[in-house]
């Protein structure tokens, strides 16, 4: 679904990616990992046209992306740090949204934003909402145009125990829906029941790119946290 | 293209800083036709605020618009939607609503007070100081990333048009005041939105008389419908130019 050939990315000194070439096919649940500033935000940024790479392509269903928008209508986002404009209602917001990606004969999904009970705070600013409130908007932004692919950069992050399983189950079920999903997030152990493949970046680069059961299978470990902490021990200095 | 100008007009008329521009252009109109009984006086006095105020304040507020909503052009970036759509949006938004306010507040008064050719001639050139300034000031935003910087530097541009560069060309008139320069003086004004539309504008007021020979050729060159059709041209050269520059370095940006 997702092909990148040779991805290169500077800011100034620093290589954020550095020859990256992988493939994401659909119907899988991608874990990126790595440690801080490893290039994960970056690639993600560079699938989206947001980060235009120095050198290397990227293919969307086959199909080179640079100066291309159309491909964007079957990608959800859900960013790191979800920053709106902050006079607009939440009502708006979506509004907006809808009006501007008219989803071609798909449905809207909003079971998001009914089970995050946002459907009771339409009317509040976005300035007002506290971050954890922003996060689980950022969240159903992404799911609400139902996507082919979604990209969800950190997406537990802020939110409360109850809503992160929401999203969890939320996900699990787009993966059986056939969709790519690609996650980067920190906390290895809510990502256990999710993923069916592992991608590691290391300053730029890429470590590997297993499935989870491999990946179990050569490090001996039941837990994704234990296997990763295993090859990161492993790991030349 | 036409819903994000809608957000963005929207989105500009609910910060309110537009809403205060207007009725501080009205006030200051109204008071200025009104304090003297002289309706052409009014309009000396007019012409400098237009000429001063205008692109200043159009200059700034748009700076600090585009940099205000990067959040919303980060957010419209990830959607489908082509970069030129979104900036071309911004612009047209800005510009749109900024003009509104120009011809609310002193397009209005001015027709009530002072409706003749000289009086459309102001407002033309009203409309196309602000367009000139927003795209000017896109041209600031797109080249900075920090916003400091970038509001200095569009302070630094808006200085640059309305004082250094008379200073310049008087400081160069002087140095060669024995060579022939009213030719030059006609290429150089071409150089400055300002100036452009100054000449215009003294010219259909007919005073260029004051203006002594440099006054005489600027007539003879700007005053027929060929000079104003070129003056036209080079407006809107104005905006085309810093407007397309920055669009190209906008889709080239990362975000």
């Amino acid at each position: 679904m997702i092909v990148t050939k040779n991805l290169t990315k500077r800011f100034r000194k620093l290589t954020a990616l550095n020859d990256i070439s992988v493939t994401f096919s659909s119907g899988e649940c991608v874990a990126l990992l790595g440690p801080n500033g490893s290039g994960k935000t970056t690639l993600i940024k560079s699938l989206l046209g947001m980060v235009v790479p120095n050198s290397g392509t990227v293919y969307f269903n086959k199909k080179l992306i640079a100066h291309k928008w159309m491909y964007r209508n079957q990608v959800g986002y859900m960013p790191q740090i979800g920053r709106y404009p902050e006079n607009m209602t939440i009502a708006h917001m979506i509004d907006m949204m809808k009006d501007i990606r008219k989803a071609d004969g798909k449905k809207h999904d909003e079971e998001l934003l009914t089970s995050f009970g946002l459907t009771g705070i339409m009317n509040k600013r976005m300035r007002t909402l506290s971050g954890g409130t922003t996060q689980k908007v950022s969240a159903s932004l992404a799911f609400l145009f139902n996507p082919d692919v979604l990209i969800l950069d950190e997406p537990t992050a802020g939110l409360d125990p109850i809503s992160s399983e929401l999203l969890k189950q939320k996900i699990i079920k787009e993966k059986q829906n056939g969709k790519l999903i690609l996650i980067t997030s920190h906390v290895l152990s809510e990502l256990d029941d999710l993923i069916t493949e592992v991608f590691y970046m290391h300053e730029g680069k890429l470590l590997f790119q297993k499935k989870l059961s491999v990946l179990k299978e050569e490090t001996g470990e039941q837990k994704l946290s234990y296997a990763i902490a295993k090859i990161m021990r492993d790991l030349p200095a | 293209m036409k819903k994000i100008v809608k957000y963005v007009i929207l989105d500009i008329v609910q910060n309110k800083i537009v809403l205060i521009y207007t009725a501080l252009l009205l006030v200051t109109s109204l008071t200025v036709f009104n304090l003297e009984n002289n309706a052409a006086k009014g309009l000396v006095s007019l012409l400098n605020i237009i000429l001063v105020i205008i692109p200043l304040i159009c200059i700034i507020f748009s700076t600090i618009y585009i940099y205000n909503s990067a959040e919303f052009i980060d957010l419209l970036v990830s959607q489908p939607l082509k970069r030129r759509t979104i900036w071309l949006s911004v612009f047209s938004g800005l510009s749109v609503s900024l003009s509104l306010a120009f011809v609310i507040g002193i397009g209005i008064p001015l027709l009530l007070y002072h409706a003749d050719t000289t009086g459309i001639m102001i407002i033309t050139m009203g409309l196309f100081l602000t367009v000139v300034f927003v795209s000017i000031a896109m041209l600031a935003a797109a080249f900075t990333r920090d916003k400091a910087k970038g509001i200095g530097l569009s302070i630094l541009l808006w200085l640059y048009f309305s004082l250094i560069f008379d200073a310049l060309v008087l400081f160069f008139l002087f140095q060669f005041q024995d060579y022939p320069l009213e030719k030059i003086m006609v290429l150089l004004s071409f150089l400055n939105p300002i100036d452009l539309s100054r000449v215009q504008i003294l010219l259909q007021m007919d005073i260029s008389a004051l203006m002594g020979y440099t006054g005489a050729v600027f007539r003879e060159f700007f005053g027929n419908s060929t000079g104003i059709v070129l003056s036209f041209c080079g407006l809107i050269a104005w905006i085309a130019i810093p407007l397309i520059i920055s669009l190209k370095k906008f889709k080239g940006k990362d975000l």
